[in-house]
């Protein structure tokens, strides 16, 4: 990387790397998987004592490129690179970062596009459906093989929250702390409904063909494009994208046509066309799955607080006040039955205009409130 | 990170190893204090973010709340104790808040400013103007403190609900105590400080 063209608190250029798993994995759905792969990347030094490593799990469209560039003529760092490098909120000079991209995505790890050794096709719709269980068991193997026994931190925002919730009832010795930003303990029934909006969206496209569609060149990018334009709107708040786009029109008077005329209408086009480049459909009809079936409480008799019982972890709870996706009542749902279960917990709600899409955002105090939280935490591990 | 006087007599009515949950931490001094030296457990409410941050520094677990809410998420005896310095005044109900406290902990810890205090007394009845001192120094148009009260108020809304009083200080504005104010509370003590809890 070249001296100078980009802050010195960047990680810089990065690789991915793969880890292959040989041995059988059994879903929770009771299927399985022959054998898979984990597309990771790291950041930052391992410690000899191996107690400074952070887990960072990503959301639904997110995948193992949190930070840092893959070339020099990238144009955008990886999703979280804003919180991410030397001196930065989750400082590289002090921890060891860890990103997983989780199977059954499309980045890398095993999933709908993987070549299915049974068939030498792609698996496409037959992958088999995972839940925040079987993501934070993989996770897990990826640990051991890094040799990283307990991780200092785990984060994650949105879904990436839940499968913080999941590992501290799934291995609770294997964390110190965990960081649960923009969550929910389990998904509203409006969130299932705008999840099934997006799958109608992508399976009643005609190109769809039932998931088949690797072997013919279309694509159902017009579904997927619908399902990204949707979910991105559900992202941001209405304040935020007043006050980005109001009623602007983009040639400055009405047309009288069904073309895009506002500039939210060509904003959103843009988004949806530009996700289609980048996701696959199978994918992401799996991915809003695994967030409507998770529900750790369900395990629990519906008591979120007994699910929780065997969590030693610490919590950070953070919320956003423009968050209607996941807003601060949910995460305080998630405090609440931590309370109850008697666990050590911080709940903070920022305050913020950009919606669900803020825990993604740079906002000082959300930042500060990450870094010190952090600074205390790699004091009690002597990390200077 | 030193306490005031008033903290350093709720440090000392608190007994090692309790649970305690503080209302209106502020910046967790006295949360911090206790953890350290008292081995105590508990949670900060807090409702400012620079407070809150300030918590997470001193590894005092803090839970952002309006107080004004009530502390509905937390059952029955859940604490040995449930403390709140200072804030009482700023409470919009705080008749309901005192049950609260008792109703969360077996005994309730409160310390507030005496508006009986002689030189507010003498404020209100010969200068005209409502009171001002060093720790009621705001305006009345300005004040968060809603619900000021005199020693007397707060015991009486105590003997209406039945709260039993267990102990009971008093301090002046640089939270020393005197044979005065051991004497005439209500007409010395600046600072008023009490242990609690409902009776049955």
């Amino acid at each position: 990387m070249q001296e100078g063209t980009r802050p010195v608190d960047n990680v810089g250029l990065v690789e991915p790397k793969t880890a292959h798993f040989s041995e059988t994995l059994e879903l929770a759905s009771g299927s399985k998987l022959q054998s898979f792969d984990i597309v990771y990347e790291t950041y930052g030094e391992l410690n000899k004592e191996r107690s400074n490593a952070i887990l960072i799990c990503h959301a639904l469209s997110g995948d193992h490129h949190v930070a840092g560039y893959h070339t020099p003529q990238d144009k955008k760092p990886g999703w979280w690179d804003n919180a991410i490098g030397p001196n930065r909120a989750i400082d590289t000079n002090r921890f060891f970062v860890v990103s997983p991209n989780n199977i059954g995505g499309c980045s890398g790890s095993t999933g709908p596009l993987t070549t299915n050794p049974e068939t030498g096709k792609p698996y496409g719709p037959d992958f088999p459906l995972v839940t925040v269980k079987d993501w934070v068991k993989t996770q897990a193997m990826l640990a051991d093989k890094l040799g990283i026994d307990v991780w200092a931190v785990i984060i994650g925002g949105s879904l990436g929250g839940m499968q913080c919730l999941e590992w501290s009832i799934a291995y609770p010795d294997r964390l110190k702390h965990t960081f649960v930003i923009a969550a929910a303990p389990k998904l509203s029934t409006q969130n299932i409904a705008f999840n099934e909006v997006a799958r109608q969206a992508i399976r009643s496209d005609q190109n769809f063909n039932d998931g088949h569609y690797y072997e013919n060149d279309n694509k159902p990018e017009l579904g997927l494009m619908l399902a990204r334009m949707l979910g991105h709107i559900t992202y941001l708040s209405d304040d935020a994208l007043d006050e980005k786009f109001g009623r602007e029109l983009r040639d400055g008077k009405l047309k009288f046509g069904y073309d895009a005329e506002f500039q939210i209408e060509s904003y959103l086009r843009y988004q949806g066309r530009s996700f289609v480049g980048r996701f696959d459909a199978n994918s992401y009809l799996l991915l809003t799955k695994v967030l409507d079936y998770f529900d750790p409480a369900s395990d629990t008799d519906g008591s979120l607080a007994k699910a929780m019982a065997p969590a030693t972890a610490e919590f950070l709870v953070i919320s956003f006040s423009s968050d209607w996706r996941f807003s601060p009542e949910r995460s305080q749902e998630i405090v609440s039955a931590l309370l109850d279960a008697d666990k050590c917990v911080s709940y903070i709600e920022i305050q913020s205009k950009q919606g669900h899409d803020s825990f993604l955002m740079p906002i000082p105090r959300y930042h500060q409130v990450l870094s010190t939280a952090l600074d205390r935490i790699a004091e009690g591990l002597g990390i200077s | 990170m030193s306490l005031r006087t008033d903290q350093s007599l709720i440090a000392e009515w608190i007994k090692p190893r309790s649970r305690v949950l503080d209302l209106g931490c502020g910046d967790g001094t006295l949360m911090a204090h206790l953890q350290e030296h008292q081995e105590v457990k508990g949670y900060g409410l807090e409702i400012d973010e620079e407070n809150i941050v300030q918590c997470i520094h001193k590894g005092v677990d803090v839970i952002q709340t309006d107080l004004d809410k009530g502390l509905s998420e937390f059952k029955k005896d859940t604490f040995d104790y449930v403390i709140m310095t200072q804030t009482l005044q700023a409470i919009r109900y705080p008749d309901r808040l005192l049950k609260e406290m008792t109703r969360v902990g077996r005994e309730a810890i409160v310390t507030f400013p005496n508006m009986g205090h002689w030189k507010n007394r003498i404020q209100l009845a010969l200068a005209g103007h409502m009171p001002k001192s060093k720790t009621l120094p705001y305006e009345w148009y300005n004040t968060p403190n809603i619900h000021l009260c005199t020693l007397t108020d707060f015991e009486n809304l105590c003997a209406v609900n039945n709260i039993e009083i267990l102990d009971r200080a008093t301090v002046d504005h640089e939270h020393q105590s005197s044979l005065g104010m051991k004497l005439f509370p209500n007409l010395l003590g600046e600072i008023a400080i009490y242990r609690f809890r409902q009776n049955d």
